[in-house]
């Protein structure tokens, strides 16, 4: 076992766990923060992915050791109350999700884009969503999301 | 440290080791997290630049430094995975790897790059030495990488539509005394060097000089993603098509 100490959604967080916790599993099971999926679990699909000190990374290809210290923050923290954030308003707005598994990734990951880059055309949206998988939408709905919430937050 | 360990690993930015780890591959007792050894930072030494070994993908690919002298360095580093991973993986942690069918190792071979560990400084050839295995000692850590600056250079690769790894992937560079082409995701051994496409460069540098069938599919990898006929076909057109984008 091992004592791990991280900031999620700005919250501090210390919890004991086994050496070999992932990060993914340290959210979801130790924290409760279901909002983070697992869905290859071989680093293919980004459903789990979330930012660590602001930079989206997949939560299932990381130990929970080795966010020890930093500022984590998933889906479950990014809307303001009751106001959702940007990009799940327009998510929402633009059907940008079926089954919705895919989703949370997809936001953290499209957060990220938008943030780091500005005047994102539509080809960069969609190599920039690479590391995501959705099986339902077949993507367009997810970039349109993406194009909306872009003018919003001012990218 | 590591020899406290009797069976243990270093870990980079774990974008290999740790999916690795998942899949009981691996079963190390210990590991040693190398991202507080202050391994980062990229520096222009003149002929050549310095990238130290922690640096991720997302830093070489957006070095000012790293752009403006070898271009092709940072947008091979730009295209390696998805941003996810380039957000994690690292030079030092690739190259230490040794996949045969990563990116970073053409670099390291077409430039003739130097890879430092806390010991000794280790020539690309040398360094090299086949699939998934390279010189370094188990408890040998890659410090830094030396990457010398072409005249020009060009990287150019056909990933696996699914895993994003280079299916082939060529990286030529030239240089004022010739040319040098480095071939990833290919070789049954791993990356190498393509002596006949280098002479047909170093005779006529232009993507007309290579001529289809000069690469034997001998010892090329065969599987369910390309034959080995198809990536030795590949590697002609990858290798010019990085010819026209050198710069």
């Amino acid at each position: 076992m091992l004592t791990v100490t991280m900031k999620v959604n700005g919250i501090n967080s210390r919890h004991d766990v086994p050496d070999n916790t992932l990060l993914v599993s340290f959210l979801r099971e130790t924290m409760g923060l279901t909002g983070t999926h697992v869905g290859c679990d071989t680093s293919q699909c980004g459903a789990c992915n979330i930012h660590l000190n602001g930079e989206s990374v997949k939560a299932c290809s990381i130990l929970a050791a080795q966010a020890e210290g930093a500022e984590v923050t998933t889906i479950e923290g990014i809307a303001n109350g009751d106001t959702l954030h940007p990009m799940q308003q327009a998510f929402h707005e633009n059907h940008g999700l079926q089954c919705g598994f895919c989703t949370p990734g997809m936001v953290m990951s499209a957060i990220e884009l938008v943030e780091k880059n500005k005047n994102l055309s539509e080809r960069d949206i969609r190599e920039g969503l690479e590391g995501n998988i959705c099986r339902c939408t077949g993507y367009h709905n997810i970039v349109k999301s993406v194009q909306a919430a872009a003018e919003k937050m001012g990218g | 440290m590591i020899t406290l360990a009797e069976d243990g690993k270093f870990l980079a930015g774990g974008m290999t080791l740790i999916p690795t780890l998942k899949q009981r591959l691996a079963n190390p007792d210990r590991l040693i997290d190398l991202s507080g050894c202050a391994l980062t930072g990229i520096e222009d030494e003149g002929q050549s630049i310095r990238i130290g070994a922690m640096s991720r993908h997302v830093d070489v690919a957006e070095s000012a430094i790293v752009q403006k002298s070898i271009p092709a360095v940072a947008d091979l580093a730009s295209h390696i995975g998805d941003r996810q991973v380039r957000n994690r993986g690292t030079i030092g942690g690739s190259l230490a790897n040794n996949d045969p069918s990563a990116c970073y190792p053409s670099a390291l071979l077409a430039l003739d790059g130097t890879v430092h560990t806390q010991r000794r400084s280790i020539a690309s050839e040398d360094y090299l030495t086949g699939m998934f295995d390279t010189d370094l000692e188990e408890d040998e850590i890659v410090i830094a990488v030396s990457l010398p600056k072409p005249e020009k250079a060009a990287y150019m690769k056909f990933p696996n539509p699914a895993s994003r790894y280079a299916m082939v992937g060529v990286f030529v560079a030239k240089f004022s005394d010739g040319v040098k082409v480095a071939v990833t995701g290919a070789g049954e051994d791993g990356v190498f060097r393509a002596g006949n496409l280098e002479a047909a460069l170093n005779a006529d540098f232009d993507s007309a000089a290579i001529a289809d069938g000069v690469i034997s599919s001998d010892g090329l990898m065969s599987d369910i993603h390309a034959s080995a006929e198809y990536r030795a076909h590949l590697i002609c057109e990858m290798t010019r098509r990085a010819v026209k984008a050198c710069r």
